[in-house]
């Protein structure tokens, strides 16, 4: 995963294009995104830098967690996120992260969120399933089918598909195009549907695919 | 609606509409592409449907034409939508006008809305100037409900 920036989900609308076409766009607002940490080769084995992705009040962190950021003088900050990276220099703590460079109208994102939970459901909506006929003296309607033959193989299949909760995953909707990027107002404008409920964290990075270059 | 949505849908909703409803019977010009030119192109017809808010506001305009019925949803502040001019006010008692669909010729009719605002002073909110230039207009209006709306949204857009 490539360097991506926090925001929280702000909801959807639409914009027009040039030609007068209207364009689904979900907002998401940009949280402060500041460098908490820098991790080296030399030190800790591997080289990644640290951000935080918003802004809170003290009370919001245990004691350990808020001395952490009294030692290095940075306002509170959670959540806080890891990418690997090249190379730290560029990084330094403390500083946010340039949106400009990161993000740019026309590119390809990958954005993260964590789906709307639906609770226990069954194999009809987690998974598509068709249904039996809900009349004419039939008893199916539903439920499941077969789960397997019997004495041969005398067990269930691991992995199929069954009832049970639905949603609350991680998901990343890929390759999603960024209409427009605000930076005065933190906003970015992408193209579609993003995962999770309004209000909900969201990660945004570059894709990476062969597309990935800013019109 | 969130007030950040709200902002961002500010700049793109129009100001100059004018006030329609369901029942009512409208023209809208629209924008089209042929071969690279742009040209406007009127479609008249009743609106049966108005919903939504914000920049997601649509309404349906239902004609029939050649005896088979067009319904046409637009998006009420896109800008292919160039205008809108209400060219009659119907009185109904329906916020959705699905029972046009069942029916044919004469069963079709909506009842005119009268009383009121006067369907002149209803079409630029924005241009003060219209308003006493509406006034020697409404005669005309009244015979010839067509052309007198759109002569008198056109003064507008000149000054």
């Amino acid at each position: 995963m490539t360097l991506g920036v926090m925001g929280k989900k702000v909801g959807m609308t639409q914009v027009f294009d040039e030609n007068g076409l209207a364009i689904p766009v979900t907002v998401v607002k940009l949280g402060e995104n500041i460098v908490t940490e820098t991790k080296t080769k030399e030190k800790h084995g591997y080289v990644a830098v640290q951000i935080g992705g918003f802004a809170i009040k003290d009370k919001k962190l245990n004691k350990p967690d808020l001395g952490n950021f009294k030692k290095k003088s940075i306002a509170p900050l959670k959540p806080i996120k890891e990418y690997r990276v090249d190379d730290v220099s560029s990084f330094t703590v403390g500083e946010a992260l340039k949106v400009d460079d990161l993000l740019k109208a026309g590119m390809k994102v990958d954005v993260r969120g964590r789906s709307i939970g639906k609770g226990f459901q069954g194999c009809i909506k987690r998974y598509n399933h068709g249904r039996g006929p809900m009349s004419h003296g039939s008893k199916f309607h539903r439920s499941m089918g077969s789960i397997g033959a019997g004495t041969t193989p005398g067990r269930v299949v691991r992995g199929l598909h069954m009832p049970g909760h639905m949603g609350d995953d991680n998901v990343c909707a890929r390759r999603l195009t960024v209409v427009r990027v605000d930076t005065e107002k933190g906003l970015v404008l992408v193209r579609g549907s993003v995962p999770g409920a309004d209000g909900g964290l969201v990660v945004i990075s570059a894709s990476i695919t062969k597309w990935n270059q800013p019109k | 609606m969130n007030s950040i949505i709200k902002e961002i849908e500010a700049p793109l909703l129009k100001t100059n509409l004018p006030k329609f409803d369901v029942g009512d019977t409208v023209k809208v010009f629209v924008k089209i592409k042929e071969g690279g030119k742009e040209r406007t192109q009127g479609y008249e017809g009743v609106v049966i449907k108005h919903t939504g808010h914000g920049v997601g506001e649509t309404f349906t305009v239902r004609r029939v034409f050649q005896g088979i019925g067009i319904e046409r949803v637009f998006l009420v502040h896109s800008p292919r939508v160039e205008k809108i001019t209400v060219l009659r006010r119907g009185d109904v008692r329906r916020a959705k006008l699905y029972y046009l669909r069942q029916r044919t010729g004469k069963a079709t009719r909506i009842k005119e809305k009268l009383g009121g605002k006067k369907i002149t002073a209803n079409i630029s909110a924005n241009a003060p100037a219209a308003t006493p230039a509406a006034a020697p207009e409404k005669s005309a209006a009244t015979a010839n409900a067509t052309s007198a709306p759109s002569a008198e949204a056109a003064a507008p857009a000149e000054s």
